[in-house]
């Protein structure tokens, strides 16, 4: 298994000199067998089904195993790159960083900026009703805090690294726009509506202190160590999911007939946005598993726009997030951030379907 | 030693009540261990990123889990802290 070179240090630190020559050689070393290990991959799985298995890569059990044999392990060898990349890069924003980033700023520059924030400052959605405390009882508008808490889990890493490799890098960076656009435009209309009583009321008469939080200074091992140990705790959590959705995937590649999704997820059907967007709500599927279910379905004629709506809708509407939030908003506020984000949704699912 | 465990009941926030209660149980310092769920409390604590862990009511971490190693060097750390700030009362 690909997961297996977690050791790579991918970018070469500029840190203590005694030490520095040793991470340079180490990254860089590791990126090198990473990269030709991926390049690998292509010519691997043809030689595997029509060598090893015999099988006629034009016959459906062919196209199925070779897609399968390509995309698993190039999917989790890119989780792993971009996971511990990004683990390394979150040990420089804490929660505690961002809030005090966020506190003094006004809406428009806080909205953006918080929707930036959401995508590096680690979080958990089962930590976004703390969070939401510290951040309104710190002076961060409410409009401000929905743009991070709505970007946070709408654009993350993992569903971006799965669009770059089973969908290519315009389809994430479409992904990573709309959904920043989303996380912006929702939070600057919900801090407008001045909803600010639809917080429940304990935690607008909340006096916390701020201070005791001890900063964290990490050295350049010690932020190293956090990638290695984002990559061990989210390659470890989604690569069986990775494995099932290209399963699953390649499964309706080989077997599903062309053109078949075309009539409940074609462009000329316009009901299917909204559709979509309503069943992503109440489906909790990590981005890992939901993407190449996606990929397979954009091949069978599933239009571009309709299928991004469901992906945004799956990952950025969750029902339990909102459950857990009623503890510290009232039911108006929610169903104004559901309507908002939804409709947001909708719009990037049209605007897609009409533009490609 | 009063050791408190703040998370909602995620699967990290278990992890640490169960990685402080070996840590406790490692170097046999007799201290009890709470878990705190309730929002309302946890916000109290001026702690908003979960799974935190407080030990006589100073936070030592917020937001991760742990290491094994790190917990320990709390518990035998707070304990000389302790014994030096009774000295100087």
């Amino acid at each position: 298994m690909p997961t297996n070179n977690h050791d790579k240090l991918p970018s070469p630190p500029p840190f203590a000199i005694t030490g520095k020559a040793r991470y340079l050689l180490t990254g860089l070393g590791g990126l090198g067998l990473w990269f030709t290990l991926y390049l690998q991959l292509a010519p691997f799985s043809r030689f595997f089904t029509s060598r090893l298995l015999g099988l006629d890569p034009k016959s459906q059990l062919g196209e199925m195993i070779e897609f399968f044999v390509y995309d698993t392990p190039k999917v989790l060898m890119l989780l792993t790159l971009i996971v511990y990349g990004v683990g390394v890069l979150r040990s420089f924003f804490t929660p505690e960083r961002t809030r005090r980033i966020l506190a003094g700023k006004r809406e428009s520059t806080g909205n953006v900026l918080a929707a930036l924030l959401g995508i590096v400052t680690p979080f958990c959605s089962c930590s976004a009703v703390p969070l939401f405390i510290g951040f309104v009882t710190a002076g961060v508008p409410l409009g401000v805090t929905f743009s991070f808490l709505i970007s946070a889990p709408m654009v993350n890493e993992i569903a971006l690294v799965l669009l770059f490799g089973l969908l290519g890098w315009k389809v994430a960076a479409l992904y990573l726009g709309t959904g920043l656009l989303i996380a912006i435009l929702s939070g600057w209309i919900i801090g407008r509506l001045r909803l600010e009583h639809y917080i429940e009321d304990w935690v607008r008469e909340m006096h916390v202190n701020l201070s005791d939080i001890p900063d964290e200074n990490l050295t350049w091992p010690e932020r190293f160590s956090q990638g290695r140990e984002a990559v061990r705790e989210i390659v470890g959590r989604v690569w069986i999911y990775v494995v099932l959705g290209i399963g699953v995937g390649a499964g309706i590649h080989g077997y599903v007939p062309e053109g078949m999704m075309a009539s409940i997820m074609g462009r000329d059907v316009w009901w299917s946005v909204p559709v979509a967007v309503l069943i992503g709500i109440p489906m909790y599927a990590n981005a890992a598993g939901i993407v190449p279910v996606v990929e397979a379905l954009l091949g069978k004629g599933a239009a571009l726009g309709t299928v991004l709506a469901f992906m945004m809708s799956v990952i950025a509407l969750s029902l339990p997030e909102m459950v857990i939030l009623r503890k510290v908003l009232k039911p108006q506020l929610i169903a104004v951030f559901v309507g908002v984000v939804g409709c947001g949704i909708m719009l990037v699912g049209y605007l897609f379907n009409l533009i490609i | 030693m009063e050791i408190k465990v703040l998370g909602p009941g995620c699967a990290k926030c278990g992890e640490v009540e169960k990685l402080m209660q070996a840590a406790v149980a490692e170097s046999g310092i007799a201290a009890t261990i709470e878990k705190i769920s309730d929002f309302q409390q946890i916000a109290k604590f001026g702690v908003f990123s979960t799974p935190a862990v407080i030990i006589d009511g100073q936070i030592k971490c917020v937001g991760k889990v742990p290491t094994k190693n790190e917990a320990l060097a709390w518990l035998g750390k707070m304990g000389l802290a302790q014994t030096s700030t009774e000295g100087k009362k």
